[in-house]
């Protein structure tokens, strides 16, 4: 399989600031890589960049094939990111929002109701003003509409930040299946306490740049789900 | 392109429809401006009935102003305008959405608008046929152009001041045009109503040329 992710002296400006500093990176198609690093190391902006929401300027940027710097919007549709907040409608209802996630990505039923089943936002919890779910309900809302996005290419920021234990697996399993099933997964986190997490090719990032690979790649820390 | 318009639309009148914004919060203030001019002109019968085209044009902007920040602050919200360029919706569907959905609730507003003016300023119409299209027109200018400004100043902090400060200049040949035209449906001007609502038609068509040319660029950098 191709690179998913061919990244060569990426340069992000937010503001002036240049949060991407040269970032040289190469994530093969079908790969889960767990960005790691201190807060403001450039670890959103890389996957907002990945996600064509930033615009960049280096020597090769390219995402599934497509050259961000002239095809920025081109390769939108074909990744979900799920950034720090969770993008819902605070005022639809739990079934509308997860109507309108499968409208807009042309998901038919059988998709929608394996996002319930899997993140159990079944029965009386679908009919809940979104505004009225605790912050775990929300992402897992959140990780339900990207589901049914079905994405090539996943983009997490902290996935796991408010969810509960059977969510945190239910979410390891999730990325596990999408990596199985030949999407390509990218997530920033700070957890190490999972063998998912630590399972993923590690990355670490400073200054708005990717640190040379040290030789222990693995993240250590305990293992909690087999 | 439609269906996308037509997704876009549909899902801020479900918003709507679940939160009741337009109806709890909107045609109370739009009302309650209608009752502070009646005050502030004394009651005077002969007054407000002269005034009312006006008045009323102004009390529906005040709502599109209203509308267009709660349109866009939905969006804001959480990173919704990114999942929405994600899903590869074109931004032009995005924007046409968003001011149909604006455009209906302004219709509203306007229903509200008009029955306060029957109520409280107790003028006459005399050409309904003129009220409403030039009601229409009107409204869907105040929907695109609030959209679009909108859009514009989606996420910035100084929105709340912003957004009434860019749109309401640029929505003055609609309050011009409209008030024209209401003066001569309620009977207080000799003037060519038609041709007022020709000239409305005409800032709509113009805002909507506006609107194809700028969607992109505003909901690429918003």
């Amino acid at each position: 399989m191709g690179a998913a992710v061919a990244f060569e002296g990426v340069v992000a400006l937010l503001d002036r600031f240049p949060a991407l500093a040269g970032v040289d990176l190469s994530v093969q198609a079908g790969e889960m890589v767990c960005l790691r690093g201190p807060n403001g190391a450039g670890k959103s902006t890389l996957l907002r960049a990945c996600a064509g929401l930033v615009p960049v300027r280096g020597e090769r940027a390219e995402v599934l094939g497509f050259d961000l710097r002239a095809q920025r919007r081109s390769v939108r549709p074909h990744v979900g990111l799920l950034g720090h907040r969770s993008p819902l409608y605070g005022d639809l209802r739990v079934d509308d929002q997860l109507r309108h996630c499968a409208d807009i990505h042309r998901a038919g039923t059988p998709e929608v109701s394996a996002a319930i089943e899997r993140f159990a936002l079944g029965g009386r919890l679908g009919e809940v003003a979104i505004r009225r779910l605790s912050e775990g309900q929300q992402r897992r809302v959140a990780l339900a509409c990207l589901t049914i996005a079905r994405p090539r290419l996943w983009l997490l920021d902290e996935p796991h930040a408010g969810l509960d234990t059977s969510s945190r697996d239910a979410l390891d399993e999730l990325l596990a299946e999408a990596v199985t099933a030949g999407a390509t997964v990218m997530f920033a986190t700070h957890e190490t306490g999972r063998s998912r997490v630590a399972a993923a090719r590690q990355v670490m990032l400073a200054g708005g740049r990717v640190e040379p690979a040290a030789p222990e790649r693995h993240a250590k820390g305990p293992t909690d789900v087999a | 392109m439609w269906r996308e318009i037509w997704l876009i639309c549909r899902k801020d009148l479900i918003i709507e429809r679940r939160a009741r914004v337009t109806l709890i919060q909107i045609v109370p203030t739009v009302l309650l401006v209608l009752v502070v001019f009646a005050f502030a002109l004394d009651a005077n019968p002969s007054l407000l009935g002269a005034g009312a085209g006006g008045l009323f044009w102004v009390a529906v902007l005040f709502g599109a102003v209203l509308g267009a920040k709660r349109s866009f602050d939905i969006e804001a919200e959480g990173g919704n305008l990114d999942a929405l360029r994600l899903a590869g919706l074109v931004p032009a569907a995005i924007l046409w959405g968003k001011a149909a959905a604006l455009a209906l609730q302004l219709v509203l507003v306007g229903v509200f608008a008009a029955a306060g003016l029957l109520v409280l300023y107790s003028v006459t119409v005399h050409d309904w046929l003129l009220i409403v299209v030039a009601g229409l027109c009107g409204m869907a200018a105040f929907a695109i152009c609030g959209t679009l400004y909108g859009a514009m100043t989606v996420g910035l902090r100084s929105a709340d001041t912003l957004l009434p400060l860019l749109l309401i200049p640029v929505a003055a040949p609609v309050l011009l045009a409209g008030t024209r035209a209401f003066d001569v449906a309620l009977g207080t001007s000799a003037d060519q109503g038609w041709s007022w609502t020709a000239l409305l038609a005409v800032v709509l068509v113009t805002y909507i040329a506006v609107g194809w040319a700028a969607a992109g660029p505003l909901l690429e950098d918003a």
